[in-house]
């Protein structure tokens, strides 16, 4: 029924711009002036086409349900049924109306699925009357502007203007999301348990916090020693201190090899096959990590007498390593082709040889935009998911040994939120109270480095 | 003096020598990483692109199939063809006893009974005759006919019995076992049996999420860049949104998976595990790198095409739209296209917002629950039975290929369509 509504609607635009051009070509034919070129009136006359029909369809789409809902309900008021027992009846009565009821059919249910039905379909009515109507009217109003040969360039080109700041804003709107979504259940969290519980807890077993049954009162000693984010913190930076380990000097030398030794030709072709390694999706890396490395690394340990993990710190961090060598290879390769020739040319010319030019003048001048690369990579570290996920434990130990299991921020997130949530769960909300902390840490990492590497580039543009 | 002088330069040549060796070292390591990678998915992989079946003989008995005299299309339908699919497992060895038979049985996938009634729904003649049928083993034989099971553990370790094995040997030495290509792994959905298991449906999960994806992201992005390109004013709110692009682009997925359940399933009430809501959320993690993508390359389209339109008495408005626009828009698409491949790729988001649910059935619709490519991956790499593992891997190798795919697209888009300035 929508889908014929706004075919139609879509029409009636067409309609409207030809129309509007049509005038366009009629003024002219009397010889009088046009203020604008002639499709200039057709959009005009199809942007007051759109209008109404777009504010009308988003104020329904807002209010129809809650009126709907609420006239359902008003007929179950004052019968001392709870909010949440309402609530049911309602998703009762669509699901009746839907045909998709699986249960027992009461009298009152059916009533309301029959009341439910005709509403909407009043509703539906509505919407297309008052839709149709405003569209008329406005392209009626707009059809006498453009015959009295008023300006719509303008009009027209201001419109478009405010469509593109609106989409700009869709990058802001994106932080507001997240900063929405993580905050208040953030905050719910905190007010059970204690935030210093939380940041200073050596203990993580978010099973003990099983679903709780929500005509229970709430009783935070139930959760105390439950919720210490000491382990995965912990385990976190340690995976991604192991990763660094990993691709700092492999992503770093083969970045100064490839902008100062590396012919052309080799560069034509190391360069791509390298950055497939940063192409690769995450879940091929976790299950290489997990199938291949973990069990690799387990009899390799077990061959010299050490205990492995099979889901070893060593091997989930090592993989993510190798993920993250593209990076910094690529990012420290760009911000060393950029140090002026002049440096090399003064260097050589003092006697020095590529090496020692590299070291001690390249280097130091492209620092700054090495560390950026680098922050940028333990970024990417720390927020990595599906690797820890699939290839380290699940469990939080807190543990300086790399051959034993750990846990980091991501991986429970996922073991929190796999399968079904029940939101206002202590649980549930630990999980975007630790997505809420990889939020800040990720984006103060970002901050800086990007900024670093922004001043970087003025220094030498 | 001479000599120290010498001696100090052959120091330096070598230390020269040996900086150059750790850079060579250094991407040779790189390379062996992707080298080691690639082959171990290939070849653990290969082998699911071949489904091996057992040819059994079934004897269509009308009797035990409860059919009476010239049955219709219905009854053939309704027949029962359980004990005529049992019977001819049995048949394999004429002297099992009842739990032998049983194992006799579990030679063949679960699926066995429907194989024997589309072969005679296909051929109704065939009532009261003997036919040989091909039916799908097992998926642990059909890991030992590929030779990844280890026949020399001991049998309690196993999932195959001795039993089965020598009734297993025996079809062999009679060509009675055949491998074929696996057409059922890329129409089937999936299933928790190994052997029927498919990415039919976790590739349409994916096909649908991506096709959301970019009907949001695409125009939302280029709008987007085309005003900060273009029209935006150098003001504080103007660098605030670029600080933000910028950042939300080095935003960990899993956020944005966070964002997905708390604002899009609990708040907006869309349905979960639908590829609606992993569409969605994907569009917004392409969102900045579209942007970031589209303003490149409209910077790089000159200023001498915007100042001979304007010239021409072109509005602003117009030279954007029909010249920076036009030309920019090979290395838009470009960027947006390698903006797909990392959506494609993508699992954290898609697992938090629900689509790891178990689904047998194609999505026909973005309304439809589904997985995706790479979850799938996810989901068969964490089930223990072994036939999931060459599954995994050739799973990557699909999704591997359409990435790879994708990245051609954009990098021909980018070179032959591409005008090279100056």
């Amino acid at each position: 029924m929508n889908l014929i509504l706004f075919t139609f609607i879509v029409l009636l635009g067409f309609t409207s711009y030809y129309f509007g051009r049509k005038k366009a070509y009629t003024i002219q034919s009397t010889k009088k002036r046009l203020t604008a070129l002639p499709q200039f009136y057709g959009y005009y006359l199809a942007i007051w086409c759109a209008i109404p029909a777009f504010i009308i369809f988003s104020l329904w789409a807002i209010f129809e349900p809650t009126i709907v809902k609420l006239l359902i309900l008003s007929d179950y008021s004052n019968q001392g049924y709870l909010d949440d027992e309402l609530n049911l009846i309602y998703e009762k009565t669509k699901a009746l109306s839907r045909g998709q009821f699986t249960g027992e059919i009461t009298p009152f249910i059916e009533a309301s699925a029959e009341k439910y039905l005709s509403l909407r379909s009043i509703a539906q009515s509505s919407k297309v009357v008052i839709v149709l109507s405003a569209i008329i009217a406005s392209v009626a109003y707009a059809y006498k502007r453009i015959s009295s040969n008023s300006r719509t360039r303008e009009p027209v080109e201001k419109f478009l203007n405010a469509v593109l700041f609106t989409a700009s804003l869709a990058a802001i709107l994106t932080t507001v999301g997240i900063v929405f979504s993580l905050i208040f259940q953030t905050i719910d969290f905190f007010k059970v348990i204690p935030l210093f519980d939380f940041v200073f807890g050596t203990h993580w077993y978010p099973a003990k916090a099983f679903v709780r049954d929500s005509s229970e009162a709430l009783d935070p000693t139930m959760y105390s020693d439950t919720f210490g984010a000491v382990p995965i913190f912990a385990g976190t930076f340690f995976i991604a201190f192991i990763a660094m380990c990993v691709a700092i000097p492999i992503g770093l030398m083969s970045g100064i090899y490839l902008a100062e030794y590396a012919s052309t030709k080799v560069r034509q072709y190391a360069k791509p096959l390298i950055e497939i390694l940063a192409g690769i999706p995450t879940v091929v890396y976790g299950f290489f990590a997990a199938l291949t490395v973990g069990p690799f690394l387990k009899e390799l340990g077990t061959s010299m007498g050490l205990e492995v993990s099979a889901e070893s710190a060593l091997a989930a961090g090592g993989v993510m390593g190798i993920m993250i060598i593209p990076f910094i290879s690529s990012l420290s390769d760009d911000v060393i082709t950029s140090v002026p020739q002049s440096l090399r040319d003064g260097s050589y010319a003092m006697g020095a040889t590529k090496s020692e030019t590299i070291k001690r003048v390249i280097f130091p001048a492209a620092l700054p935009g090495i560390v950026g690369s680098i922050l940028l990579g333990v970024s990417r570290a720390i927020g990595e998911t599906m690797i820890v996920v699939m290839a380290s434990g699940l469990a939080a130990n807190l543990t300086l040994n790399p051959l034993e299991s750990t846990s980091t921020i991501t991986a429970q997130i996922v073991v929190i939120l796999i399968g079904d949530q029940a939101f206002g769960d202590p649980k549930t909300q630990a999980a975007f109270a630790l997505g809420m902390s990889l939020f800040l840490v990720t984006l103060c990492l970002n901050i800086v480095a990007l900024r670093v590497v922004k001043k970087y580039r003025e220094k030498y543009e | 003096m001479n000599k120290n002088k010498e001696q100090l330069l052959n120091k330096r040549y070598n230390a020269e020598q040996r900086f150059r060796l750790y850079g060579l070292s250094a991407i040779f390591m790189a390379l062996l990483f992707l080298t080691i990678f690639i082959f171990k998915i290939f070849s653990t992989g290969y082998s699911a692109f071949q489904k091996t079946w057992l040819i059994v003989p079934v004897t269509f008995d009308a009797e035990l199939m409860m059919l009476d005299q010239n049955p219709s299309k219905e009854d053939l339908q309704d027949a029962d063809y359980y004990d005529i699919a049992l019977k001819s497992m049995a048949d394999l060895d004429p002297n099992a006893n009842e739990d032998q038979e049983n194992e006799l049985k579990r030679m063949v996938s679960y699926f066995f009974e429907k194989e024997i009634k589309n072969e005679l729904l296909n051929d109704p003649n065939l009532i009261g005759k003997t036919k040989e049928v091909y039916l799908t083993a097992s998926d642990d034989l059909d890991q030992v006919f590929k030779g990844n099971y280890p026949r020399d553990l001991p049998e309690d370790q196993r999932r195959v019995s001795d039993y089965q094995l020598k009734i297993f040997d025996q079809l062999v030495a009679n060509g009675k076992v055949e491998s074929k290509f696996n057409i059922s792994f890329f129409t089937n959905a999936d299933s928790r049996e190994a052997e029927l298991a498919g990415i039919a449906s976790s590739f349409m999960g994916s096909i649908f999420s991506i096709l959301v994806c970019l009907m949001i992201a695409f125009p939302v992005a280029v709008l987007a860049a085309i005003y900060l390109e273009e029209f935006a004013p150098k003001n504080r709110f103007t660098d605030f949104i670029e600080v933000n692009i910028n950042n939300l682009a080095a935003v960990p997925s899993i956020v944005f998976g966070l964002l997905g359940l708390g604002v899009l399933l609990a708040i907006f009430q869309l349905p979960r595990s639908t590829p609606l809501v992993g569409g969605i959320t994907l569009s917004l993690m392409t969102l900045p790198t579209i942007i970031i993508a589209a303003r490149a390359s409209l910077k790089a389209v000159p200023p001498s095409i915007r100042e001979a339109a304007l010239a021409m008495g072109a509005s602003r408005m117009q030279t954007t739209m029909h010249h920076t626009v036009p030309l920019s828009m090979p290395g838009t698409l470009s960027g947006t296209i390698i903006g797909l491949a990392q959506a494609l790729g993508e699992t954290a988001p898609l697992i938090l917002i629900g689509m790891v649910a178990f689904v047998n059935t194609i999505p026909g619709s973005p309304m439809d629950p589904a997985a995706s490519l790479p979850v799938q991956i996810y989901i068969w790499a964490e089930s223990a039975e072994r036939g999931f593992v060459e599954k995994v891997s050739a799973c990557i190798m699909v999704l591997l290929g359409f990435l790879i795919i994708m990245n051609l697209f954009a990098q021909i888009i980018r070179h032959k369509f591409e005008k090279k300035w100056s």
